[in-house]
């Protein structure tokens, strides 16, 4: 516990430094998504500890991350957008029956409906570049949540940057 | 003191009424007077008509499956009451704050006694149990001061539908005192949320003008957002993310039962229905792109009426069904847009700072509700040519506005900020000054008004 403390603290000063000069999103103190107990290196206590190889668990342990995030009402994707994106399809590539849903989400500080299209655009962004990479588009579908499913749940810039996102997510 | 005025009020048509609440005559009381009280909805004196409105008595109090009618006519009384004052436009003071009347009163109103009071109408009825097993509710205005019937309407209903008497009665006394159209006899389909911000239940509910008789439609175990009554009260369509799919469906009131309105694998929002009822309006996105199609509400092939790139959404008919107002981020950020309703002829109309969002065209054709996003979100009005910009609300998320019946007052959603936000509906009328909030039984958003029930 006091390593994952520690894990959190060096990730809330890191939030605090790219909240200064970045325009992406801080990794503020919130959890990082994924799995909550992540296997650990030579556990070998139980084989249901590692994740199933081409599972969501799996994906989530590989990729650098499972979402990307974008400026406000913007929906292109930029370099550290393709890093991310360049991960989750050599995994992709890897198990190449495994299908993906692209989930595009906004912040709360678009209307309803605009925001269900946005959603909609910023996941599409994110497919095209997989699709770019060599993914076959037809293994990704999409699906916009518009600003109904927030991530974060303060209203503030930093909780609009993590909720400014496309998360891909294995169709299992 | 008020400053009662007294102009020509020409006679107000009540529309027909139809089955559920069958118009029936009452009894004549004297000729009916040109002249009287009237109120201008435009008014922001705040000089307010103070009308009684004593409960109603019966000629013999009779148990009913509502029950007494002893008891029923306190009730209404009371809806009255409730509606006139939520206009915005009346100070009713109902049954416990004025005298109880006699059921021989009620048409020979004592007029000395009641301009010893401040009251300047009075509203007096009866309710009546008939042999078939349903009510008559009676329903007479009077000018206080000049001893003069201004209207009187009778209403024959079951007795469950006795809330639907009190409305119309409401209605008669509204039209006939502001020489507006009646609004209150109406219904709301909003999306009632429970749960966490983070994973909120959203579910299609309904409920009457004054949050009467709640009822879930949907269970919440899908997301249902957007939606809009059938002209005729038999359908709704809404957005619902059944099987975690965006996409339209019209569920029908009476079968219980809901259909695609097209298929397709693409993602559809936004549904909107004709004045006529025969054609949908939906938004679907292709390839990230989100134009307007329509379709006939039957079903059959989609037509696309806009095809800009960038997201067009949204979409509301005049009420002539010749014109559509819709948004569009075409010029860079969102703004108000007309196109005839084939798709032809589109243009920007809205040209203030900041941007313009979900446009609704008041069933009086006269003006444009919208969203205005400039920081803070705001209620706002326009004319159709784009004119007379006029902000209504102002708090720190206002949006998605639909209009009453008459087209006079506007409904929306009002959202709070943090993680304890919620959101609410709340109602605001054309001078902005009368806002209120609608009780419902759970927080709510997407507020769309049917029109006067048939």
């Amino acid at each position: 516990m006091a390593r994952l403390g520690t894990k959190f603290a060096l990730a809330a000063s890191l939030a605090l430094m790219a909240a200064a000069c970045a325009k992406k999103p801080p990794a503020d103190a919130g959890p990082p998504p994924g799995p909550a107990e992540p296997a650990q290196p030579g556990d070998t206590s139980g084989v249901t500890d590692a994740p199933v190889p081409g599972s969501q668990a799996d994906f989530l342990a590989k990729v650098s991350s499972d979402r990307v995030f974008f400026d406000l009402d913007q929906f292109d994707i930029d370099a550290e957008d393709r890093a991310t994106l360049d991960s989750q399809a050599a995994w992709l590539k890897q198990y190449p029956r495994v299908r993906v849903t692209i989930e595009g989400h906004a912040d709360e500080r678009g209307t309803r409906e605009y925001n269900l299209a946005l959603g909609e655009r910023r996941a599409n962004s994110a497919k095209n570049y997989l699709a770019t990479l060599g993914i076959d588009a037809s293994r990704i579908s999409t699906i916009s949540y518009g600003k109904e499913r927030p991530d974060a749940l303060g209203s503030d810039e930093a909780s609009w940057a993590r909720n400014r996102r496309a998360v891909t997510v294995t169709v299992q | 003191m008020t400053t009662l005025k007294r102009t020509l009020v020409s006679l107000f048509a009540i529309a027909a009424a139809g089955p559920v609440a069958a118009q029936v005559t009452p009894p004549p009381v004297g000729a009916q007077p040109s002249e009287g009280l009237s109120v201008d909805v435009t008014d922001e004196s705040g000089d307010d008509l103070i009308i009684a409105v004593p409960a109603l008595p019966t000629p013999q109090s009779i148990g009913t499956p509502a029950g007494s009618t002893d008891a029923l006519g306190r009730q209404v009384a009371d809806v009255i009451v409730a509606d006139l004052r939520n206009s915005g436009l009346f100070r009713p003071k109902g049954p416990g704050a004025v005298r109880d009347i006699q059921f021989p009163e009620v048409t020979a109103p004592q007029f000395p006694y009641w301009r010893g009071s401040d009251a300047q109408a009075l509203v007096q009825g009866f309710v009546r149990a008939n042999a078939d097993g349903k009510l008559t509710v009676g329903c007479y205005l009077y000018d206080v001061a000049l001893g003069s019937e201004l209207t009187r309407k009778g209403f024959e209903v079951a007795p469950g539908d006795w809330r639907r008497a009190a409305h119309k009665c409401a209605d008669a006394i509204y039209a006939r005192l502001s020489g507006e159209s009646p609004f209150f006899d109406s219904r709301i389909a909003y999306i009632a949320e429970t749960g966490p911000k983070g994973n909120r239940r959203k579910q299609l509910a309904l409920m009457d003008s004054d949050g009467a008789n709640h009822r879930f439609i949907t269970n919440g175990q899908s997301i249902a957002l957007t939606p809009r009554f059938s002209p005729d009260y038999k359908q709704i369509v809404y957005l619902s993310y059944l099987n975690n799919r965006p996409r339209i469906f019209i569920y029908d009131l009476g079968a219980g039962t809901q259909r695609l309105v097209t298929e397709g694998q693409n993602s559809m929002f936004a549904p909107r229905f004709s004045p006529d009822g025969r054609t949908i309006l939906y938004s679907m996105a292709v390839n990230g792109n989100t134009d307007i199609y329509s379709i006939p509400a039957t079903g059959g092939t989609p037509r696309r009426l806009t095809n800009a790139p960038g997201i067009d959404i949204g979409g509301s008919f005049s009420p002539d069904g010749s014109k559509i107002v819709f948004e569009s981020d075409r010029s860079g950020g969102q703004q108000i847009y007309v196109m005839n309703a084939d798709g032809s002829d589109q243009r920007r109309i809205s040209f203030g700072g900041g941007r313009h969002a979900t446009p609704e065209w008041s069933p009086r054709g006269d003006l444009i509700a919208f969203t205005k996003i400039a920081g803070n979100f705001r209620i706002g009005v326009m004319s159709p040519s784009g004119d007379g910009e006029r902000l209504l609300t102002n708090s720190w998320q206002d949006e998605a506005p639909t209009w009453s019946p008459n087209g006079r007052v506007i409904q929306f959603f009002r959202s709070t900020q943090g993680r304890s936000g919620t959101s609410s509906v709340w109602q605001v009328d054309l001078t902005g000054r009368n806002e209120r909030k609608i009780p419902t039984p759970v927080n709510g958003s997407d507020p769309a008004w049917g029109p006067l029930l048939p």
